[in-house]
């Protein structure tokens, strides 16, 4: 027995345009319901710390942005993979459509951690491992994006900036792993495999936005898939005949 | 092989090379790319002489002593193995403490105490509130007195 469903279907432009703009709603809401209740959470119902009293708080944004830049990565560079070795055009435009959400990401990350380091470390910025391959995770995304931006043909533009960004996910467990590695300032994983060290209402705070981030990536990405689609497939019948297009 | 095939493995084979490459340079460059050395390290001569470098471990215990001056502070940093005896002039971080994590900035003068530039106060991975941690505290210290040898397998903060 096999599924009726043609899964190939939807990695065609033409049917994933329709489908990705169904889709968002279901993503944006719960994403903006769940930040809402993350940051209640995180603000009004968690104890303070018993030393470093307020300040924690970043953290409830920091985590879940250095998750997902880290994450985004590695699916960026997924999709790019899946567009280089079967020449499908949506994985690349995939690709494309998540690394400035990453980028994004990774900034937060990186933002906010220097303004919990200024109270807590005494230093807004200290080259341990840690932080330095973040660092590079940020430049990865900015280079990925400007080396397709620099490219006038998007095929090739996507076959080099594809190759950029399979390279770079070597840096991803790099960063993962620094704090174990190497003696870095920054701390260990409070939420290890094997457990958290970390009372349970800050976990519930850093667990809701952890979800609220990972359903705002999926609409924006979405969204943002569908302005590449119309985009590099404007000399198309099929985008001339759609609704939004005509004036 | 199917060109896709022939797409597919070399990008694997490309991948697993620069993998292998990394991991060597930073293999290789272990003691550059840790932010600091041990208290154990420094012993070893494992640290470079005569110039700037960091050092961190734990504020040993009853080791922090400030001069009349409010600002110089004298403090051992210990890795529980060797220890080394800080001197620093200037504000410290909110966060450091006796018994808490610390790297600091600086270089061993002639009279063997690491002239610090810069102290850095370095968290751990637990977050709980105070309630938390004075209970942590008093279920040690009853379990101190009730003359059972074991105790906690890392310090929680005191």
């Amino acid at each position: 027995m096999r599924l009726a469903i043609n899964w190939f279907k939807y990695s065609a432009p033409t049917t994933f345009y329709g489908l990705a703009g169904k889709l968002i709603p279901f993503f944006a809401w719960p994403a903006a319901i769940l930040f809402a209740l993350g940051l209640y959470i995180g603000f009004f119902v968690a104890p303070t710390d018993a030393v470093q009293s307020e300040a924690y708080r970043i953290m409830f944004i920091h985590v879940p942005a250095s998750i997902l830049s880290m994450f985004i990565y590695l699916i960026m560079a997924g999709y790019a993979a899946l567009g280089l070795i079967f020449k499908t055009r949506l994985s690349s435009m995939m690709a494309s459509a998540l690394a400035p959400t990453g980028a994004l990401f990774a900034f937060i990350s990186l933002w906010t951690g220097a303004l919990w380091g200024k109270p807590m470390w005494g230093a807004w910025w200290v080259w341990d491992a840690r932080l330095t391959s973040e660092l590079i995770l940020l430049f990865l995304y900015l280079g990925f994006i400007a080396l397709q931006a620099s490219i006038e043909d998007p095929r090739r533009a996507d076959r080099a900036s594809a190759l950029l960004a399979i390279v770079g996910s070597v840096n991803v467990p790099i960063i993962y792993y620094s704090v174990q590695w190497w003696n870095t300032l920054h701390q260990g994983s409070s939420i290890k495999f094997s457990g958290t060290s970390m009372h349970v209402a800050m976990q519930q705070s850093m667990f809701t936005v952890l979800v609220a981030c990972w359903l705002y990536v999926i609409a924006v990405v979405l969204a943002r898939v569908r302005s590449i689609i119309l985009e590099r497939e404007s000399n198309t019948q099929w985008v001339k005949e759609l609704a939004e297009t005509k004036q | 092989m199917t060109p896709r095939q022939k797409r597919l493995t070399w990008i694997v084979l490309g991948v697993t090379l620069v993998a292998a490459a990394v991991g060597l340079v930073l293999f290789a460059l272990k003691n550059n790319v840790s932010l600091y050395f041990t208290p154990t390290q420094v012993f070893n001569k494992e640290a470079p002489q005569g110039r700037n470098f960091r050092i961190g471990g734990l504020v040993e215990e009853g080791s922090v002593k400030r001069q009349t001056d409010g600002l110089t502070v004298h403090f051992n940093i210990t890795d529980t193995g060797q220890k080394m005896p800080v001197v620093y002039k200037g504000i410290l971080p909110d966060l450091f403490k006796e018994g808490k994590g610390v790297v600091a900035l600086g270089k061993i003068e002639a009279d063997g105490v690491f002239r610090a530039e810069e102290v850095l106060a370095k968290h751990d991975e637990n977050y709980m509130p105070p309630e938390a941690i004075d209970a942590i505290n008093k279920a040690e210290a009853a379990k101190a007195s009730s003359g059972s040898a074991s105790s906690a397998e890392y310090p929680v903060a005191k």
